[in-house]
């Protein structure tokens, strides 16, 4: 049960302001904005998403830079709520096709119409965009998608990859397209966040994927369909062992959204469900059986004088070349008494770019794209202030590195077929399934 | 059209609350007011939008409150959705024209369309003006009774605005019973949900004051009705489904097979991607095998997995609430966890809030297979650029040190941090170190050698200085130069801004006098001097102290600074396991997250229904309770303050590090550790239920009050006899009120002598006491006294539970019984009702 829910920009306005219950005062917004501005004094620790301030629990999730907030002055389950401001902020997303500031402001008073069927006097009433499809009335003004940020993992499609209709994420469930009618497509994007640390002599110390079956239907009609994953894959207690030589793809663990039916899911591997409208995970998975990462990281640093020491780091990917990764950062902590560096790119390098963050002593390497197979180099020159006394390795370091890689998959897990329950002979909706991998935590100890 | 953006931006709370702009709505709006011109409700819209966007900027737009009203005559079901908005914002503070808008929302709630009749229902229930409460009754009557299931499910929760805007109207209008009604008979799942939690907020409301409220509360409980929930679960709405799962967790099976069919029905609910429903099942299978040592275990295991996968699945704040939880786990029982520490291991670009978790957990799960590497990964953490989480690394190694057996490795660490040359990385080895050496004296050895090469001046943080001089004073004998650091320490004592450190170095220069007399007989006397001047007390009083016990006697001086001192061998532990258990009780909350229970952060009327033990956590410890008050020594995250030392705890009291727990965990919780065994897994009220399930589903909830059998009817029962010597520990006695279904509740009158004999609130245990009836808890303000009670038959181990409400001016009491043997509870209310009727007489 929750007494208010309001989205905050990251300025601190209220973009919408519902008051369920009357039982936390009018001016809770502004508590939290300052509390949450103004955790800790030296700004190093961020707010918890959970914190009582004078008997009222304020509870907030960011997203695309916006803060959604609930208060209530009970004792209730913090995975409820927290829950229910992500799936509003998906609704709302399904809605207006494009969640952020701008669509929002547009849009707040089809906001609040779904405000007030979400949740009546404190109490979850339904979070399914297909239900609240009957209640809501207010037509969404849709907003230019194309200079907007992503908001979902799945919205990195719309970079690059020209086999993909653009357009289609963005796409609100209610809003009829310029055409008049719309397009019966269904979009299943398999997105894997990849954790890896690297020890210092390059040996693997953990590893892991997290990964999303992210489905996003329009099909009319609510066809049931059947999505096929690998035949051999296997879900074990994996407590961190590795498995080898197999090949089978073996999950720790997995969660279904409630749609899916597991049926046939014991024997073929088979999840059948009728998708409901808007964007929803068909499947969470957690994997932690051995896999190749996709980039290795060498790091050099070679002390040069009292005052000056050199770092070389490579960069090397380790998958097909006909993969290509994009937008790539490696970053890198130096000692604090660093006062100066001079990066030097290999001849002929393309798309990079190099910076010294002098603010929080960290150099930042960033690669437009990365080609399966390739290699790519950057030595640093640094100038410290003061003598190196101990070890350099202890003062800097480690690296880390983010990226996304479009069609690829570090797991194997695999759709291998999606089957829509036909209509008619004619009826053949776009099916779109995609793969990304994305960097979580990608660290390289020096 | 004008996004509201604009006028969204510009105000800022310097402007004069954009008073122009509300008169020229109202104009506009009054001119739009009367129209019947096509395209007339496009430009209501605007303005309405405007309006609502004045209202969530916090602009007051009240007073356009009439014009609003007109233009609501409408059939633009958006119009008038606004229109519903806005009234709901302001009727509050709008009474009189609140009523305006009375006509309008009654009209609608009888229209054709079910859509507009719920959501008129629904504002005429935010309208939240109590006089107006007449002309809700009506309408939500009909709506409750509505064929569309949409205007049902509006209406249960209007019931529950009524509720709380008039008690007596929505008591009177016999909601509730429509509610119940519904409740086990309406087909659509959120209007059950509904009607669930609505009369989950009444009943529990009401309780406090009837005894009939709390007896269909407690029929909530019944076995049939959560088996009704139970087996269409997969019905409800994920959200709903929460609901359900919350209520099963407080009901109490029969026996073991009951608890497996429990648990298989709710299996796959585990394999939920809603994290709320999964903790909520978590919850139900935690709370269901308590008793059951080894299911317990499996259950651990088996929850384990999906816990992970929602830790590493949704958004990072999703994943800190199930990880909090988690946390909670991996600390009552880290062996579960032992093989999965990896998992626990920070990533550089989590927030400190997560990792602060994390590190904690890898210290509980650390055992000697795994401490190498959680200590090899620690080590990386306290290099890291994060300053507080490199500290927190290395608290964490040093508590991983005082845990394990072989400490070889670690004490090497340690010692490497303080070559690291980083100030907060030797600020907090040395705290370790001292620890360390105070639980492992054998070490001194080696520690000694490394900390004596650290100068006192690259040490400022008061913590990590007091540590070194503690060790200075220690081991004074083993490092050469230890006078003189001391003796220069106290030269610059008027530079030392923390009182802490100087009583430290009190304290070490008198140990150091002892084992090396003529060298430090300079600085002693320079101390002692020094904290005689001092402005603060207690290192006043602790030099002037020193000074007498010197004069008085130096052999005892020697006694009372340097005693032979034992090893530690256990540190204290932050929070009590009393807390710890009640925490666990309240898991899936946000007792979890904040790691304190629910009565240390919420008023008493928000902390949700059936939480009796908060009740009694309020109430002061029995007067008659021989429990008696301990203190705890609540350890300082430095694990330095509860230091054994006789004249540091002296000092202790000003650290606030010792503090005397309040009264409610020492006395009343205390043993509340004991209660697991005790949990009675079948008990008779429970069982007896069960025969008696009849399927007329009318009857489900009407099955959870036990008919208390009439005097007259029942045969005469035998005399009851009561154990003066009865013990109940206060944990125990909150598990049996929470599991056991009230047996008898009544309301008597107290003797006029009695009522003024309450004047001291303890003479009544006082007196029972003399009856063989104790006093486990009582509390409350005159007039309003309240009293929990136990007795235990003679030769019998059934108790009786008593909770006893006095109000000493109108004399009256209200008692409510529980007991283990049901059939046994008028016999021992007749002899209750004699005992207190000779209180004040005698």
């Amino acid at each position: 049960m929750i007494s208010q829910f309001f989205v905050l920009s990251q300025r601190g306005d209220n973009i919408v302001f519902r008051d369920y219950r009357g039982e936390v005062q009018k001016g809770s917004a502004e508590i939290f904005f300052r509390k949450v501005k103004f955790w800790k004094e030296d700004g190093e620790e961020e707010a918890p998403p959970v914190f009582n301030v004078d008997g009222v629990n304020y509870f907030h999730v960011k997203v695309v830079g916006l803060l959604f907030v609930a208060t209530t002055r009970a004792n209730v389950s913090p995975s409820l709520v927290l829950e229910l401001l992500q799936r509003i902020a998906r609704v709302i997303k399904d809605y207006l096709g494009v969640l952020n500031e701008d669509s929002l402001r547009k849009n707040f008073v089809l906001v609040y119409e779904l405000l007030d069927e979400v949740i009546d006097f404190g109490y979850v009433q339904t979070t399914s965009t297909e239900l609240l499809k009957s209640y809501v009335f207010n037509e969404p003004l849709v907003v230019d998608a194309a200079r907007l940020q992503p908001m979902s993992p799945a919205a990195i499609f719309m970079q690059g990859t020209k086999r993909m209709p653009g357009t289609a994420v963005t796409k609100s469930v209610v809003a009829n397209e310029p055409g008049g009618r719309k397009r019966e497509e269904i979009f299943v994007d398999i997105i894997e966040k990849i954790s890896v640390t690297f020890s210092s002599s390059g040996y693997i110390l953990t590893s892991e994927i997290d990964g999303t079956i992210q489905m996003k239907s329009y099909l009319s009609g609510n066809p049931e369909i059947k999505l096929a994953l690998n035949e051999d894959l296997s879900i074990g207690r994996g407590d961190y062992r590795s498995s080898f030589g197999s090949g089978a793809v073996i999950l720790d663990d997995c969660n279904f959204h409630e749609s899916v039916r597991l049926d046939n899911f014991d024997l073929d591997r088979t999840l059948t469900l009728v998708p409901p409208d808007g964007e929803f995970p068909v499947m969470n998975y957690r994997m932690t059986q051995e896999f190749k990462p996709p980039f290795r990281i060498n790091t050099l640093i070679e002390e040069a004088g009292a005052l000056k020491a050199e770092v070389i780091l490579k960069v090397s990917a380790e998958f097909p070349s006909s993969v290509t990764a994009n937008t790539i950062i490696v970053q890198m902590p130096l000692p604090k008494y660093t006062t100066r560096v001079n990066f030097e790119l290999e001849p002929g390098a393309l798309g990079q770019t190099t910076d010294f963050k002098e603010a929080n002593r960290r150099l930042e390497w960033a690669l437009k794209k990365i080609v399966g197979g390739s290699e790519h180099t950057l030595r640093a020159k640094l100038t410290f202030s003061q003598e190196l006394h101990g070890n350099i390795t202890k003062e800097a370091g480690p690296v880390s590195m983010t990226f996304t890689i479009p069609m690829y998959n570090a797991s194997r897990l695999q759709v291998k077929y999606l089957q829509i329950a036909k209509k008619s002979s004619t009826y053949n909706p776009y099916r779109w399934v995609r793969y990304v991998t994305q960097a979580n935590s990608y660290v390289a100890r020096i | 059209m004008a996004p509201p953006a604009q006028t969204n931006r510009s105000p800022s709370p310097s402007q004069p609350s954009g008073k122009s702009e509300v008169t020229d709505l109202k104009s506009q709006l009054r001119q739009l007011a009367g129209s019947r011109l096509p395209g007339v409700d496009d430009s209501k819209r605007e303005l309405f939008k405007k309006v609502i966007s004045y209202m969530t900027i916090g602009i007051d737009v009240s007073s356009v409150f009439g014009e609003m009203v007109m233009c609501s005559a409408t059939s633009d079901i958006v119009l008038k959705k606004m229109c519903y908005l806005y009234v709901g914002n302001y009727a509050k503070v709008n009474p009189d024209l609140a009523l305006l808008t009375i006509n309008f929302l009654q009209r609608d709630c009888k229209d054709e369309d079910p859509m507009i009749r719920g959501l008129a229902l629904r504002s005429l229930g935010s309208l939240n003006v109590a006089n107006l409460v007449e002309y809700l009754v009506g309408p939500l009557n009909a709506g409750l009774k509505d064929n569309n299931s949409y205007v049902r499910i509006v209406a249960v929760i209007g019931v529950l605005k009524l509720y709380h805007i008039s008690v007596t109207t929505c008591i009177d209008a016999d909601f509730p019973a429509v509610l119940k009604h519904l409740l086990l008979n309406d087909q659509d799942t959120q209007v059950v949900a509904n009607c669930l939690l609505a009369l989950q907020e009444i009943w529990n409301g009401e309780a406090s004051t009837s005894g009939d409220a709390m007896k269909e509360r407690e029929a909530l409980l019944s076995k049939p009705f959560i088996y009704y929930l139970l087996n269409r679960i997969k019905e409800f709405s994920e959200w709903a489904q929460c609901l359900v799962l919350d209520l099963v967790v407080k009901y109490v099976p029969a026996d073991s097979n009951e608890i497996f069919d429990i648990m298989n029905l709710l299996e796959d609910r585990l394999q939920h991607a809603n994290g709320a429903v999964v903790l909520a099942t978590a919850k139900v299978f935690l709370h269901l095998t308590l008793s059951m040592t080894d299911v317990h275990q499996q259950v651990y295991e088996r929850i384990k997995a999906p816990l992970l996968t929602l830790v590493s699945s949704g958004s990072p704040e999703q994943s800190y609430a199930v990880l909090s939880h988690l946390h909670l786990l991996v600390m009552r029982a880290p062996y579960v966890f032992s093989a999965d520490y990896k998992h626990f291991y920070c990533q550089y670009n989590e927030p400190s809030y997560v990792k602060k978790l994390k590190l904690e957990m890898l210290t509980a799960v650390a055992n000697e297979s795994s401490t190498y590497e959680i200590v090899t990964e620690l080590c990386e953490y306290a290099a890291n650029v994060d300053i507080p989480i490199a500290r927190e690394s290395i608290r964490a190694v040093g508590k991983i040190a005082l845990q394990q057996y072989d400490v070889n490795a670690i004490v090497d660490r340690l010692l490497q941090f303080l070559e690291m040359e980083k100030d907060y990385v030797t600020a907090e080895a040395l705290v370790l170190v001292k620890d360390l050496l105070r639980k492992y004296p054998q070490w001194s050895h080696d520690c000694i050698a490394v900390v004596g090469n650290i100068s006192s001046q690259n040490v400022q943080e008061p913590k990590a200085k007091a540590a070194l001089i503690w060790m200075l004073g220690e081991y004074s004998q083993d490092m050469s130069d230890a006078p003189y650091i001391l003796e220069s320490l106290t030269e610059n004592w008027d530079e030392e801004h923390s009182a802490e450190v100087r009583l430290h170095l009190l304290t070490a220069v008198m140990k150091c006098f002892f084992k090396r007399p003529p060298e430090t007989q300079k600085a002693l006397g320079a101390a002692l001097a020094a904290g005689l001047a001092d402005f603060h007390q207690d290192v006043h009083d602790r030099a002037l102290f020193y000074y007498r016990l010197l004069q008085h006697n130096v052999t005892v001086a020697e006694r009372v600074v340097n005693p032979p001192k034992q090893a530690v061998s256990v540190f204290a532990d932050t929070q009590s396991s009393e807390i710890k258990d009640r925490i666990f009780d309240e898991f899936n909350s946000l007792s979890v997250v904040y790691q304190k229970p629910s009565y240390m952060f919420t008023d008493k009327e928000h902390r949700g229904p059936f939480e009796f033990s908060d009740e009694l956590g309020s109430l002061a410890i029995g007067t008659e309770s021989d429990v008696p008050a301990h203190v705890v020594e609540a350890n300082d995250k430095d694990l330095l303050l509860g230091t054994p030392d006789k004249e540091e705890s002296r000092g202790a009291g000003t650290n606030g590090s010792a503090y005397t727990a309040p009264l409610y965990d020492t006395s009343l919780l205390s043993t509340a550790t004991q209660v697991q065994p005790e949990l009675p897994i079948s008990n008779p009220a429970a069982a007896g239920l069960s025969p008696q399930s009849s399927l007329a589903i009318d009857d489900l909830l009407g099955l959870g009050l036990p008919a208390a059998p009439a005097p007259t009817l029942a045969p005469s029962p035998p005399p009851l006899k009561l154990n003066a010597g009865a013990a109940l520990d206060p944990g125990t006695f909150q598990q049996k009120w929470r599991q056991l279904p009230i047996c008898l509740s009544e309301e008597l009158s107290v003797s006029p002598q009695g009522a003024a004999a309450l004047t001291t609130p303890q003479a009544l245990p006082r007196h029972l006491q003399g009856h063989s009836i104790h006093c486990i808890a009582s509390g409350g303000q005159a007039p309003n006294l309240k009293f929990f009670f136990f007795a235990q038959k003679a030769e019998e181990s059934s108790i009786f539970l008593i909770e006893c409400k006095i109000n000493t001016s109108s004399a009256k009491t209200q008692i409510t019984i529980k007991a283990d043997d049901q059939s046994m509870s008028q016999a021992f209310s007749t002899l209750f009702q004699s005992a207190l009727s000779r209180f004040g007489t005698s």
